[in-house]
């Protein structure tokens, strides 16, 4: 059994996380495997908001002052990382938003204002999948309700996977936008893009792709996806929270209309009306998130210095383990792919009747942290008759050894409710 | 938190499974999707049953039958007064050891008012029944003048 990585060096990285060598209260050292809820942060993240707040901190754009033009620099710095990282054509494709809620909802309420042939109206489709996040649900929701546009989904097969035998049903010439997860963040599934987004240009409808589960463990290549937008969140892959992104076609930033207005997003104002500045900032209305911004920056250029395909690499191997490990354990139910194929480091699971409150509750007087519920992906717990459940999700920094810990947490929580 | 008490009511259920009742209700708790349906029989003032079906943790399940162990047989008037400790022991954050000549078993939930996350499992149940009595309380007057 290999209990040591051959693509990253853990031992170092682990050493740059400070929480990783976290006591708790209860003298147990934290077992971190929450890490689809959000991810932990290195040393050089941490230092760069320190220094950006000692150092530089000012309100970006049109200041003459030194410390201005300092965190301007920073800021749109970040945007240059950002365009780099996910191989963006320009970096004015690259909006910054709060998280990957808004970069979703700002996609959503573009085309509710947007004029023809962009518009979602009463004779429109709109295109969704039965395993996304609440966030790529309900703005669609509310757009379909606003508009009188009618909502349609994939379902799932009982593996896990989208079912797109219907594809030709569910996308069609009526389809105006159609808006699905990359890597299920409660499934682990990493979907067929490919197929979705032929299907999806066939019919002339728009491609949205929530890749917040995607962008923090593999290379995302923005161009090779052939999407027309993409929405990801900061906090999931080394960054603070507060810090998403949306990336969109220029063309499309160019004509669709902003959402949010106020200051950073106007051209000129008169009291009668006003004219846009052309994106990403017609879509920034407000002082932005600045820190945020430049701790995201950060957080690349450690990703970049590990290497995404070393990331992705140690990840499959960890969840590979995982999995096989997981299967070990009497009356365990993986939701969702039970192969590594296709497959991100989130796993979900029942164990028995135990309901995963207890099974997360008894893993934590253990110090392990998981996360449990319906990780705001109610339908699919609907889909699959449970409440919900455990879940586990791993990263850069996670280990075999701390597999092995759940995997004796877990046997001890059977033993406990036994 | 896991008491043993707490873990004898959760494997050993008291009173699960739905009976004759007066008034039914059904109660979720939408952050981890625990759900009781509970049915309330009066005999005049008397609780004379609680019934209830439902699907959750350790902590909500072994609440419900503490509820029934504790409540049924008794005057509506002490059962409330059971309630409202009860509720007054979870609201407590992890400061008060709760009243055993009033409590009893339920004195084993103090601990679990230390987890903010948990004590709405501990309370649907009792949720459920003040709801299903005061449904039960409004029906009354017309089945006792029929």
């Amino acid at each position: 059994m290999i209990h040591t990585s051959r693509t990253l060096d853990v031992d170092a990285i682990r050493k740059d996380f400070p929480v990783l060598s976290r006591i708790l209260p209860n003298g147990k050292p934290l077992i971190y495997l929450d890490n689809a809820a959000t991810s932990q942060k290195p040393k050089q993240v941490l230092d760069a908001l320190t220094a950006y707040y000692e150092l530089h901190n000012a309100n970006v754009h049109r200041g003459v002052h030194t410390l201005a033009e300092e965190a301007t620099a920073l800021y749109e710095g970040a945007r240059d990382a950002v365009a780099s990282f996910i191989n963006a054509p320009s970096r004015d494709e690259v909006v910054f938003t709060k998280n990957a809620s808004e970069s979703l909802n700002l996609v959503a309420n573009m085309l509710g204002w947007a004029e023809e042939p962009y518009k979602v109206d009463a004779d429109s489709e709109i295109v969704i999948t039965e395993m996304e996040h609440h966030s790529n649900i309900v703005p669609w929701q509310l757009l379909a309700q606003r508009t009188g546009a009618k909502l349609k989904w994939f379902g799932l097969t009982d593996d896990g996977r989208l079912d797109l035998s219907h594809i030709d049903e569910i996308i069609t010439e009526k389809t105006k936008v159609v808006s699905f997860v990359l890597v299920s963040n409660i499934l682990g599934t990493v979907n067929p893009v490919e197929a979705i987004v032929r299907r999806a240009q066939d019919v002339g409808a728009l491609v949205v792709i929530d890749a917040s589960q995607a962008a923090p463990h593999a290379v995302l290549d923005v161009q090779a996806l052939e999407a027309d937008f993409v929405a990801f969140t900061g906090h999931k892959m080394l960054a603070p929270t507060g810090i998403g992104v949306l990336w969109g076609r220029q063309e499309l930033l160019e004509d669709l209309p902003p959402f949010l207005g106020g200051g950073e997003m106007i051209e000129t104002v008169s009291m009668q009306s006003s004219t846009y500045a052309p994106a990403p900032h017609k879509f920034e209305a407000g002082t932005p998130p600045i820190a945020q911004a430049v701790g995201l920056g950060a957080a690349i250029e450690y990703l970049n210095g590990v290497g995404m395909d070393a990331i992705a690499a140690h990840e499959h191997a960890i969840t590979e383990y995982a999995l096989g490990r997981l299967q070990e354990v009497p009356d365990l139910r993986i939701i969702g792919p039970t192969t590594a194929q296709d497959r991100g480091a989130a796993i979900s699971f029942t164990l028995g009747d135990i309901h995963p409150h207890d099974v997360g509750q008894v893993l934590d007087e253990q110090g392990i942290a998981v996360r449990v519920g319906h990780h705001c992906a109610r339908p699919v717990c609907l889909r699959y008759g449970i409440p919900a459940t455990t879940r586990a999700s791993f990263y850069l920094y996670s280990t075999e050894a701390e597999v092995d810990a759940l995997i004796d947490g877990l046997h001890h929580v059977r033993a406990f409710f036994g | 938190m896991y008491q043993d008490i707490i873990l004898d009511h959760y494997k050993n259920p008291h009173g699960r499974g739905l009976r004759d009742g007066d008034a039914e209700v059904h109660h979720v708790n939408p952050t981890c999707g625990d759900e009781i349906t509970l049915r309330v029989k009066l005999d005049g003032t008397v609780l004379k049953d609680v019934s209830y079906e439902g699907q959750g943790c350790s902590i909500s399940q072994a609440s419900a039958s503490v509820l029934n162990e504790l409540l049924v047989g008794k005057e509506l008037g002490d059962a409330q007064k059971i309630q409202e400790a009860f509720l007054e022991l979870m609201q407590s954050k992890g400061q008060q050891e709760g009243d055993e000549e009033v409590l009893e078993d339920a004195i084993a939930f103090a601990g679990v008012s230390k987890y903010p996350a948990r004590v709405k499992c501990a309370l649907l149940s009792w949720m459920a029944w003040k709801d299903a009595t005061a449904q039960a309380l409004a029906g009354a007057p017309v089945k006792e003048s029929a």
